[in-house]
Formats: C-alpha cells, structure tokens, sequence
C-alpha cells in the first residue's frame, strides 16, 4: 500500500501521477513509459515483494483522452497487501505498452486478453494473438464505440 | 426404401413401424453435449437421483455417429458454432435435438456479440427445454415428450421420406 | 544406399483435444504437439464459451447484473454472488448486519463443499474411478435441495443481495443444514476409501503436473492449486471478508505440488468447509433474525408498511426499482477465496447506475495458462489428468 507509493516515490519519482486511497486501496497511476522496471521493482524489493499479480484488466475511457489504459492489481504475500497500478496510454489510435510477461508468467494469458478485448498492443510479449474471441474476427468487442449486440 | 409403395401402409408396415419407433425411443443413445450450466443440470439427471438409465439413456456417447439425440444444453457461441454443426451433420439418421435451457432455445438472457440467440438458427430442433436451468425433472419431461414424438414417427412411409429431404435441403 | 537415407523420416502430431470432448469439462480445446504420446507442446484455445458478459454488465443495472455473475463459476453459483456483492458493498462503503454475514459465510461454504463435491466426481471418472462420481453426486443433491429451499432454484439461487439478503432463512433450512454438517464427514471417509490408497489412483496422480511454491505464485495460482504447492495462502484467513476472522479452520497444504496432493488438499477443505458451516449453525441462534439489508435508502428497498403509507418510501422505492444504486465515482477491487481459487471483480463506477467497467478475474483462466508448462513432458493421458486437477469451469475461463 503506501510502501508501494513511497518505493515508487522513492526510485521513480517522475513515473508517478498520482496516488488515490479509496475504501483502503492504494491506487497509483504511474506513466506507461517504464512500466516494465516499475514492476521489476516492485516485485523484488524486500518491503513490498509483491510477487503475485492478481490481474490485468484494459480499459476503454472513451469519451476521455487518454482513451486507453492498463490496470495492473498486484498482491505481496508477505505484507499480505494490495496495489493497484494503474496506466494511461499515450495514442488513442494505437495503443501500446511494454509487456510485462517476463516479469510475472501469469501475465501472458492476461495482455492476451487485453489484447483481445480492448487492441491493446504489448510490445515484447511472447505471443500476443486472440484468445476468446475466434481468430478471425474483426473489431475489438470491449471497446466502448462497439455495439454489445455486435456488428 | 422404396418397399412401402409396392407393400402399401397397411397393418404389416404399420405394426413394423411401431416395433422400430418403440425400439429408437427405448434407447436413445445422447452424444455428450454439455456446453454450459445446463450441463451441470443434464448430469444430475443421469446420475444417483433422476437416473436417467431407466430410459436407456445412460450410455452418453461420445462418438456422433453411435449417438441418436443431441441435446445441446448450454449457450451456444459463434466461436463453437462450427464445431456443433460438424458434430451434428457427423451424427447418423435418424437423429434428434433436443434444446435444453433457456440459452440454446433463444440466447437466454446473453444477448451479446458472442452468443448465437438459439440454436434453432442452425439446426432443426425436435424438442425445446426452457429454464435456466431447467430442473432434471424439467429435462426428463422434454425427454418424455421427445419419446412420445418418436413413437408417432411414420418413418416407412414416403410422406417421411420426402419431409426428411427437405429438413436435409434446409440444414 | 547407406542406414542413413534407409532411415524413417519422423514428425510430431498434433492432435486436437475439443472443444467436443467427455473429459474437457467443456468446451476447452488443447492443441496438442504429440511425439507418440509424449505431449511437446499444449496450446488452450479457449473462448468457446465466451458470452461477453463483462460488456453485457456496462449496460444494465448493478441488480440486473447478479443473474450474469452466478453463473460465471457454475458449479458455486453463489459464491460468485457473493464476491460481486461484497464489491459493491465496498464500493458503496457499507456495513451489513451480522447475522447476514454469518448467512452469507454457511451459504458460501456449503457452495464450496457442491463445487469441490463435483470436481471430485468428474475427475475420478476422468481417469476412470466411476464410482466416486455417484457417490459426490448424492451428497451434492443434499446441498441442491438446501439451495432450493432458501430460493426456489437448484443452482443459481441469487440469494443474496447487494446490501444484504433477499430473505431470512426459510423453516426447515437449519434441521436440513444440521443434518447434513453432522452426516458429511463420515461420506467423506467413504471417498478416501474409495480413492486416497487406491493404487491406481496414485499411480495416475503422483507425479502429475508438479509446480513449485514458487512458480505457482509466478503464474498466478491461487485457492487449492496454490495450496497444493505448499504456498500457504488463504484469503479468508489472511484478509477477511464478511466475518471469516470469527471461524475457526485449518488450512491444508500439499508438499509436492502435484495431482495427488491437490486432491488431498481438496478433501481436507470439503472437511474444513463443513466445519465452518457447524460452527455458523452454532452460532445463528444468539443473532436473531432483524433486518436482512443494510438499513441505507440508497441501496436497501424500504419496508412495504412505509411504501404503502408514507410518500417518501414510495417514491425511494420507486427511484431504487426504476433508476437502481447509483454508488460513488471511484473503482474498487475485491476478491474472496472462491473454490477455484482467487476471484476477484475490479468495478469501476462513473456515478451513474451502469457500471463502467466491470472485470472479472476468474480463478479458471489464469490456473489454465499454466497448462502448457504443466504437460510438457508428460504423457497424453496426463493431459486429462491436468484439466482435471485444475478444476476449471469453462464460464470462469471465457466469461
């Protein structure tokens, strides 16, 4: 929770947006640009090993700019506590941000489907093709600008 | 079976129609289609309580072509789509379908980009099971009603004949 | 010509496990690279159930999303019931009764015994035990008849809801529970009989599928495959929800991280599940029934004496059915220890009675990534094996 902030603080002071507490969860929005290392760290630093990462969810703010984002919520065994990271993409027509596959394996499946549901590109990923939906379909259907009953 | 038309419909064709009709109706072997929740549903009903062996209905096979009824319960997905129509045209005649749960009837309450609203978009079905799930009870009744279907089944005459080129057309 | 170019040309198979398969739990489909019946690679193509519900769930009400939630883990209906609710409730930021949370609490458990009940059914008769699966099935009936009494359905019984319950416990409910906790573990140890010594048995499972403590953290796993790697984690224990900290129960670890030792963990939780819902029972008489909502007008229906009669309850009434909750702008995250595993719903609210994002992890999607890793090198009947330990419910995978 806040070690989280302060180490983010600490190591990568100008990544950080902002940091939110709400209901008792620390939120912290970090630029997309190191996302890679920010995860690195704080999964190996010994006061936050948070060395499980529960999700990745893409999200579509559509009638906001940035449109895209990336929610990461990970989980320290040992502190037994929770953060959320949360990043905001750059380009609305192709968004894109590093994968962070090599540093947790779960995350595969779930850039996967992020990918999948949202086109949200993650560069450096393993293998970045669809997973629920068929692989030819066209459009990606948890975007808000498509309709729920389909095309 | 061009015998009927030189033997007529008379009571050796009929009484040898009725043997056959009970013969299917008595075993109806399902090809295991669990696709969803309904699934969960259609083993209670063939297991301990709602045994459905005292229909001859056990033997869920997994081969299509040893199956006689195919009862799609669960929601059928576009993306899966493909993979019941080759199951059911694999399935040899005479063969059924049954539509279990509210999802293969129509679409259930997904109605969404990924969901296919009914199965009878696809295929011809005999007997439709609403609920969501439907109870055991509920699937043993559109079973029962199924058998009672089979039984009327003139499959010696050309009228048959002629309607099943026509659903094959269709399909 | 020399032995070289006499020599057979060899290439692997791939042979195609699904989506139409007896022992795929539905519609799963493994590609798998075969050498003989050595398995090289295992790829899941998953998405033969995906219904879009996430996307369904940004166009109707908080309320008319519960009927989508049950039936993501199909086989725990309510439990997923149950982790939607305490998000929104987290959301909302309020409190419900206690005797609710002891409610919710034997709910859920004995929706864990049904789940672990049919998983222990269907992997046996996977690896061909066939008659364990008739004996789950008629203790899990017990817990059916108990879902219906409470509600009228058998699997979904949208019990609960957000804020509290849809009704008291109905008569006849507890004689039926009590029969059922004092029962259960004797038919326990009728399944250890059948299964645990069984030399078949381990001959199949021992072995199969091992994942350290630590790469089972890598990839994600959490709930009874987490704990089969001896990964000592529990969320009712270690962060609780709904009044778990007033239970008493252990925890089961395995020591070597395969098919076996999930089993064991498994059976011991069915035990430890039963025990908690003893102690629920134990407990209810000294917590009389009183409300069974939350008592907050923005969310909780008022009583039909002030619809009736006062014009302010009429017209809350009518804003609640009509418009629905309309909770706070903010995004929550809450997880509860499903019996799969970790499930978690990420809820981003805008303030209006839609929500805007609504994410669901499911337990089964991210036990099954790691099935490539788990079958290399093993042999093709253990491919069935696998599915069957990792317990997946194809709704949880493809939502």
């Amino acid at each position: 929770m806040n070690q989280a902030a302060e180490l983010l603080q600490e190591k990568f002071p100008e990544e950080v947006v902002e940091v939110v507490e709400f209901r008792g969860e620390t939120q912290i929005t970090v630029k997309p640009g190191r996302i890679k290392d920010i995860c690195k760290a704080l999964r190996d630093d010994n006061r936050t090993s948070f060395r499980y990462l529960s999700m990745i969810a893409g999200m579509d703010y559509l009638p906001q700019s940035p449109r895209f984002g990336v929610v990461y919520n990970l989980y320290s065994h040992k502190n037994k506590n929770r953060v959320t990271l949360k990043a905001l993409l750059a380009d609305d027509a192709a968004p894109a941000i590093d994968s962070v596959a090599p540093v947790w394996s779960t995350a595969n499946w779930h850039e996967r489907e992020a990918y999948d549901m949202m086109g949200i590109r993650f560069r450096g990923h393993p293998d970045l093709r669809r997973i629920l939906m068929p692989n030819d379909w066209v459009g990606h259907p948890q975007r808000k600008d498509y309709p729920l009953r389909g095309k | 079976m061009g015998i009927e038309e030189h033997l007529g419909y008379n009571i050796l064709t009929t009484s040898l129609e009725k043997l056959v009709d009970w013969g299917r109706k008595s075993s109806l072997w399902p090809a295991t289609f669990g696709l969803a929740c309904c699934a969960i549903e259609m083993i209670c009903t063939a297991a301990n309580r709602w045994d459905i062996a005292r229909f001859g209905m056990e033997a869920f096979r997994a081969s299509p072509r040893q199956a006689d009824v195919i009862i799609i319960a669960g929601t059928v997905c576009k993306k899966m789509m493909p993979a019941i129509e080759r199951i059911y045209e694999q399935m040899t005649e005479p063969k059924w379908v049954i539509a279990m749960g509210a999802c293969a009837c129509s679409g259930g309450i997904f109605d969404s980009y990924a969901v296919v609203q009914g199965i009878d978009q696809y295929l011809p079905v005999d007997v439709y099971v609403p609920g969501c799930p439907p109870r055991p009870e509920g699937l043993l009744y559109g079973i029962l009603k199924l058998h009672e279907k089979i039984l009327q089944d003139p499959f010696l005459t050309k009228k048959y004949q002629e309607r099943l080129a026509l659903r094959q057309e269709a399909v | 010509m020399n032995s070289a170019e006499t020599m057979k040309r060899t290439e692997t198979m791939l042979l195609n496990l699904g989506p139409s398969h007896p022992s795929t739990h539905g519609v799963l489909r493994v590609l798998l690279e075969l050498d003989g019946e050595l398995i090289l690679r295992a790829d899941p193509d998953i998405g033969y159930l995906h219904r879009g519900i996430e996307k369904m769930c940004e166009y109707r009400t908080y309320h008319r999303c519960m009927p989508l939630m049950n039936r993501l883990d199909y086989l725990a209906g309510e439990v997923n019931l149950f982790g939607f609710c305490l998000a929104m409730e987290k959301l909302l930021g309020i409190e419900v009764p206690k005797r609710v949370q002891y409610i919710r609490v034997m709910i859920a458990e004995l929706t864990r015994i049904a789940s672990h009940l049919f998983w222990l059914g269907t992997h046996g008769h996977d690896l061909g035990a066939m008659t364990p699966l008739f004996y789950a099935f008629r203790e899990r009936e017990k817990i059916m008849d108990m879902c219906e009494m409470i509600s009228g359905a058998r699997m979904f019984p949208l019990y609960l809801r957000i804020g509290g319950l849809a009704a008291d416990l109905p008569e006849g409910f507890i004689p039926a529970a009590w029969e059922f906790v004092k029962s259960f573990p004797e038919k326990c140890q009728d399944y250890h009989n059948l299964l645990t010594k069984n030399q078949i048995w381990i001959e199949r499972t021992q072995g199969v599928g091992v994942m350290s403590a630590d790469e089972a953290l890598d990839w994600g796993w959490s709930g009874p495959m987490a704990r089969g790697s001896g990964v000592n984690w529990d969320l009712r224990r270690d962060n609780p929800y709904s009044s778990y900290e007033d239970f008493d129960f252990v925890v089961p670890l395995g020591k070597n991280g395969d098919t076996y030792d999930r089993y064991l963990v498994r059976m011991e939780e069915m035990i430890q599940a039963n025990r908690i819902v003893r102690q629920v029972l134990e407990r209810l008489p000294d917590l009389p029934p009183g409300d069974i909502q939350a008592k907050d007008p923005r969310i909780s229906l008022p009583s039909k004496d002030a619809v009736y009669n006062d014009i302010a309850g009429l017209i809350n009434h009518f804003k609640l059915i009509q418009e629905g909750i309309k909770p706070p702008v903010g995004e929550v995250y809450q997880c509860i220890e499903a019996p799969k595993g970790e499930m978690g719903f990420y809820i981003v609210s805008d303030g209006s009675p839609q929500a805007f994002r609504l994410k669901i992890r499911g337990p089964s999607f991210v036990n099954l990534s790691a099935m490539d890793k788990l079958a290399r090198g093993r042999l093709l009947a253990d491919s069935i094996a696998l599915i069957g330990t990792m317990d997946i419910v194809l709704a949880d995978v493809d939502r």
